[in-house]
């Protein structure tokens, strides 16, 4: 974590928007540091002079204008930074949400859903601080203390020199400061978002922890979690404080060498009042800079450390088939799928999938059977192209109707996004936008119509719940399709596939949690869907297979024979 | 304001860090009203002695600053830490009765939120807000005081710009600010929310090719934040600038009033030194103030957020006074029971009577929606019925702790929650003291033993979140090992076979049934496993009551209804 991140800049154009403005108020500060210190040390000394005339007219007017300027720039300074701030915050989210669509489904190292949702909202809002206090900070010590030192060499060689010699101790203390705030900040960040995961988590699992008695362990866990942390933190803080005091005392005892240098020489009359008050006021203004930053990077640090997890994140190369290599994609109701030797490996002792041969005529209804755990979700997997194969690959063959030549394409070449476009699914575990039944059914197709989606859902034999809802389909579902029942859900889900309209149908135990009665109607209503569509169907139950133009075990497969 | 309860755990903690940061910030006003006054002192040649007391002054405040900054920062630090940790267990405790009845009609993301983003909120008004106004308001006093007792045209001057940083410009930057700042707290609950159903949905989002509607939705939101920003940057500015205006009036002012009282000879030169430079001092104190009353608005809808997700009443209350666990064996019954999920919803059963003596095991078939998951609630105490009694050993539920209820009882869900860790925890959570080898011996019992044997990392495996490593029939396994480790007298078996194959579903439900074991057990269940091996199978009617079930579905068809299934799979 440095602190002036790169990799921020590069992400965020506002932030290097930012830098400049930023750097030209704080040139701007260090000239009216100066300047007010000459007015002051004027308005003191002048009317102390014996000499009668006294024209005090000339600082009074100087005085002011450096006043109202001040005014101007405090409000330039603060409100530039939080729009800045804003800015960076913006590009930054976005940029994490793209990212997340991007790898799709498959996130391995980017940490889990609550880590990321913290860190795209109160992660990125820490940057607030670092954009107005820290940023501010660093430019000032970085203009003034050489301004500043300029001035003190025309006007007083030797306090000039006793600043300079004083100087690096700054750094080294400053030092010790900022990486003991930086590591606290690092860790600080990391209990955040690991503690937001783990509440994620636990609210998810709520349920499951009330019935094995183990909510309320969670609560005593989490004091436990939180003092342990305090006291860590404390400790590292203890000392990045006390470096701090340091720091302050040390800076003081620099001020006060020049402060005894000139009072000396003012007792012995050997400088004048106007020079020795006006070294005095200047010098505290080199050291208050430097040890500003190193207060300002512990108190802003947070947003640093969210930042630098966050360009982390979208620094490393999207891993998985990302969009797939663009190639334009064949048109699905006339192109088989042709699965050669694929395998699938996680790393275990078995493939979830090994060496599969498959294919696929257009219009076929292919039945997919196997026990739990053969890697039946995990085919349908690779050919929505969320799985990447470790070996083999699926083929696309379209037969041109005109040459009678095959032409082949590996799906690993296609643009995926139109190829998505020709495939309907229904997931194992189907997921729930906490919208009305209507808006989750649109997700398939969003210009469905009303009839439409009184057909889909008569088809999911979901009609009937649905119109009993209060508001029918405009009945808002809470997270995860609460509070329908298992198979009430199932049933929305069915609907949705059967809203899409696609060439390829991609069925992951469609019935599951079904009674018969409502088995058969959506076995019914995917024998009618199939006509003219190539159906994949995994099914456990005979309802389903019966209906396939053939079945498939992936069981054997694994197994060795070939289905 | 009930947020300053918080502070409870912390309050001598912060009244000592606000005492010790008046304390710096007026020793730095000190420091700089006595160097001042020496050096010019000094320029006019006194004798030595005339010097030693001022001398003393700079070394005493010298150190003083940085020692009681030193305390203010470790004391308010700590204090900070030990009301958030206190704040987010307090949270969780009162989220905790919530599930699953009343959770559902949250958004997880403003739970989230709520836990992460308003529980700093609330805190903030301690640290960011009342201590920073509590130490300005002393040094304010102090330094008024000192100018006062010096020269006291100065010190109206000081008084007047004081007032315009300190109470002008937090007003003004609060004004400009209020409204923003009030949508912020619950315009960062719904993106934290969005960002959620964005990764959450991501898999089905992008199937379906509505990923981009999802990403515009997001930043829509991205854009309401955006608005709020440039709101509170303008507030922020005005503030600053109106703080700047202060100190300038002060400083300017405090100048010019010396300058005439030293025309006069009112003034001697080292005491016009301090009265020009001591209010240059002063203002540090106030640079916090527009930043904290901007703050407020946010701190109090914040507050507001997350004490009326601490209100919320859970669904089943814990009695009063309860009774303590009966002794085993344990016979369940229900007697005419209805239920519903809310006081103006249906009534989904409508007078159920069950009696389950010790080891009896019956099926529950039944349409889905009839209500077959909400019997098990109510079995589990997840729900209370409206009318009728559940009792367990003769002792109605509701009298009972409902932890005392669990442990008789053991449940699976029909999605019960794979957490994200690994093997080994989410196998103990059933039974914490339970070795590895009784973990290990369970798996094989629900049929997962190959499985694990090809884990390279053993019990140590993770399962990611929502256990995403695991197939769906996998992750319905794992939900059972649970039960039979947890082993209690009576278990609640919501769709134990679902999402398995016919094969390892008989032999899971033949594990689960095992008659040796004498256990009660309730099946809920559409398919046709186990229900050969059954007492009895009972059908929850569309009206909410229990029939027997109808000829053809009796356990001896079953078996044979089983061998049919078998054959077509073949
Ligand atoms: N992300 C993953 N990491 C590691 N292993 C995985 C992952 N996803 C799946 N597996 C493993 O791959 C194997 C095949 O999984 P898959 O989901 O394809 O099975 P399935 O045939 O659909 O089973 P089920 O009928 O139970 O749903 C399983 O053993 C599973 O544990
Ligand atoms: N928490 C809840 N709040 C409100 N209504 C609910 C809640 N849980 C379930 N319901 C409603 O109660 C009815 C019965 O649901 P339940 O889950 O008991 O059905 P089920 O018989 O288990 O169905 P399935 O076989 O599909 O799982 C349904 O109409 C459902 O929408
Ligand atoms: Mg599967
Ligand atoms: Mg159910």
């Amino acid at each position: 974590m440095k602190p002036l991140d790169p990799r921020l800049l590069r992400h965020a154009a506002a932030a290097r928007r930012q830098l400049c403005v930023a750097g030209a108020i704080g040139v701007a500060g260090a000239v009216l540091t100066v300047t007010q210190a000459f007015a002051l040390a004027d308005l003191v000394t002048r009317p102390l002079q014996a000499s009668g005339a006294v024209r005090l007219r000339g600082p009074f007017i100087v005085l002011a204008a450096v006043l109202a300027a001040r005014t101007v720039l405090a409000w330039a300074g603060e409100a530039s930074a939080y729009r800045a701030a804003s800015a960076v915050k913006s590009q930054l989210r976005r940029a994490l949400f793209r990212r997340v669509l991007e790898v799709g489904p498959v996130r391995q190292d980017t940490g889990s859903d609550g880590d990321l949702a913290t860190l795209a909202t109160r992660g990125t809002d820490a940057l607030d601080g670092y954009f107005s206090r820290f940023l501010p900070a660093l430019i000032t010590a970085v203009v003034t203390p050489p301004a500043v030192l300029t001035v003190l060499a025309t006007q007083d060689p030797l306090s000039a020199v006793i600043v300079l010699v004083t100087l690096p101790l700054v750094p080294v203390f400053g030092f010790l400061l900022g990486s003991a705030a930086a590591r606290r900040n690092r860790e600080q960040w990391s209990t955040l978002t690991t503690l937001a995961g783990h509440f994620l988590d636990v609210v998810e699992g709520l349920t499951t922890l009330l019935v094995v008695r183990r909510a309320t362990v969670q609560v005593a866990a989490i004091r436990r979690a939180a003092d342990e942390h305090r006291r860590a933190t404390m400790a590292t803080l203890r000392l990045a404080f006390l470096s701090s005091a340091v720091l302050e005392f040390l800076t003081t005892i620099c001020v006060a060498l020049v402060a005894v240098a000139i009072g000396l020489r003012l007792l012995s009359g050997r400088m004048d009042l106007r020079t020795g008050l006006l070294v005095l006021i200047l010098t505290p203004e080199v050291y208050w800079p430097l040890r500003q930053v190193a207060a300002q990077f512990h108190a802003s640090g947070e947003g640093l450390a969210a930042a630098g997890r966050l360009t982390q994140i979208l620094d490393t190369p999207a891993p998985a088939p990302a969009r797939g290599a663009g190639l334009p994609v064949p048109d699905l109701t006339r192109a088989s799928l042709r699965i050669e030797g694929l395998s699938v490996d996680y790393g275990r002792a078995r493939p979830a999938l090994a060496t599969l041969d498959l294919r696929v005529t257009p219009g076929e209804h292919l039945g997919v059977a196997g026990p739990s755990g053969s890697g039946k979700s995990t085919l349908l997997a690779v050919l929505l192209g969320f799985a990447t194969p470790s070996q083999g690959r699926v083929l696309i063959e379209t037969a041109d109707g005109v040459s009678g030549l095959i032409d082949l394409a590996d799906l690993a070449d296609l643009d995926l996004d139109a190829w998505r476009s020709q495939i309907a699914w229904v997931p194992q575990r189907p997921w729930f936008a906490a919208r009305s039944i209507a808006e989750n059914l649109r997700i398939a197709r969003p210009d469905a119509s009303d009839e439409e989606l009184d057909q889909a859902l008569r088809s999911a034999d979901a009609d009937r719940f649905v119109a009993a809802l209060p508001g029918g389909t405009s009945f808002v579902l809470g997270e995860d399709g609460a509070p329908l029942s298992a198979g009430q859900r199932q049933r929305i889900a069915l609907a949705r596939a059967f809203l899409r309209d696609a060439a390829l149908v991609l069925l992951d135990e469609p019935t599951a949690h079904l009674d018969p009665d409502s088995e058969q109607v959506v076995a019914g209503a995917v024998r009618r869907l199939a006509r003219g569509r190539t159906v994949i169907a995994v099914a456990h139950r005979p309802a389903l297979l019966a209906d396939a133009d053939r079945v498939i075990d992936l069981g054997l497969v694994t197994a060795g024979a070939v289905g | 304001m009930r947020a300053a309860r918080t502070a409870r755990p912390a309050a001598s903690r912060l009244v000592l860090g606000a005492l010790a940061g008046a304390g710096a910030l007026a020793s730095g006003c000190a420091l700089t009203a006595t160097a001042a006054w020496l050096i010019v002192r000094a320029s006019q040649r006194p004798e030595e002695t005339a010097l030693a007391f001022a001398i003393v002054g700079v070394r005493l405040f010298g150190i003083t600053r940085p020692l009681l900054r030193y305390l203010e920062r470790l004391v308010c630090h700590d204090a900070a830490l030990r009301m958030l940790g206190e704040l987010r267990a307090t949270v969780y405790e009162h989220v905790i009765p919530l599930a699953p009845a009343r959770l559902h009609a949250y958004r997880r993301g403003e739970l989230l939120a709520g836990l992460v983003a308003d529980v700093d909120a609330v805190q903030d008004l301690w640290l960011r807000v009342a201590e920073p106004v509590a130490v300005a308001a002393l040094v304010s006093v102090f330094c008024t005081s000192l100018a006062a007792w010096l020269l006291p045209a100065g010190a109206a001057v000081l008084a007047v710009g004081l007032a315009c940083a300190g109470v002008i410009a937090p007003l003004a930057a609060a004004a400009c600010s209020r409204r923003a700042q009030e949508r912020l707290a619950p315009a960062r609950a719904a993106l934290t929310t969005a960002t959620l159903d964005l990764l959450r949905g991501a898999p089905d989002l992008i199937a379906a090719g509505a990923a981009r509607a999802e990403l515009d939705r997001v930043e829509a939101l991205d854009d309401e934040l955006d608005k709020i920003a440039a709101r509170c940057a303008s507030a922020a500015g005005i503030g600053s600038a109106l703080a700047a205006m202060g100190a300038g009036i002060a400083v300017w002012g405090c100048a010019r009033v010396a300058d005439s009282a030293q025309r006069v000879g009112h003034l001697a030169g080292p005491t016009l030194a301090v009265v020009v430079l001591l209010p240059l001092a002063a203002f540090e104190a106030l640079a916090p103030l527009p930043g904290a009353a901007v703050l407020l608005a946010h701190v109090r809808s914040a507050a507001a957020r997350l004490f009326a997700l601490l209100d919320e009443q859970p669904a089943v209350a814990q009695a009063a006074i309860t009774q303590p666990l009966p002794q085993g064996p344990y016979t369940l019954a229900l007697r005419d029971v209805r239920a519903r999920w809310s006081a103006a919803g249906p009534l989904v059963l409508d007078g159920v009577d069950l009696v389950l003596e010790p080891g009896r095991r019956v099926a529950v078939t039944g349409a889905s929606g009839c209500g077959k998951s909400t019997l098990g609630a109510l079995l589990l105490r997840f729900l209370d019925p409206c009318a009728g009694s559940v009792t367990l050993g003769g002792v109605d539920l509701r009298m009972l702790c409902q932890d005392d209820v669990r442990r008789v009882i053991g449940h699976v869900a029909d999605d019960a929650h794979v957490f994200d860790s690994d093997l080994r925890e989410n196998l103990r959570l059933a039974r914490p003291d339970a070795d590895d080898a009784r973990l290990v011996e369970a798996l094989r019992r629900v049929g997962l033993g190959p499985w694990f044997e090809a884990l390279p990392e053993g019990l140590a495996t993770r399962l990611g979140q929502r256990g995403g490593a695991l197939s769906g029939g996998e992750r319905r396994r794992l939900a059972l090992a649970r039960v039979l480790l947890a082993d209690q007298p009576i278990v609640v078996l919501d769709e134990p076979t679902e999402g398995l194959d016919p094969a390892s579903a008989q032999a899971v439900v033949a594990e689960l049934l095992d008659a040796a074991s004498g256990r009660t057990v309730v099946m809920l269940t559409h398919r046709p496993e186990g229900l050969d091996l059954v007492d009895e199978i009972l059908t929850l009617t569309g009206s909410g009551r229990l029939r027997p079930a109808p000829a053809g579905l009796r356990p001896a068809d079953a078996a044979a209804y089983q061998d049919a299934v078998a054959a077509r799979a073949a």
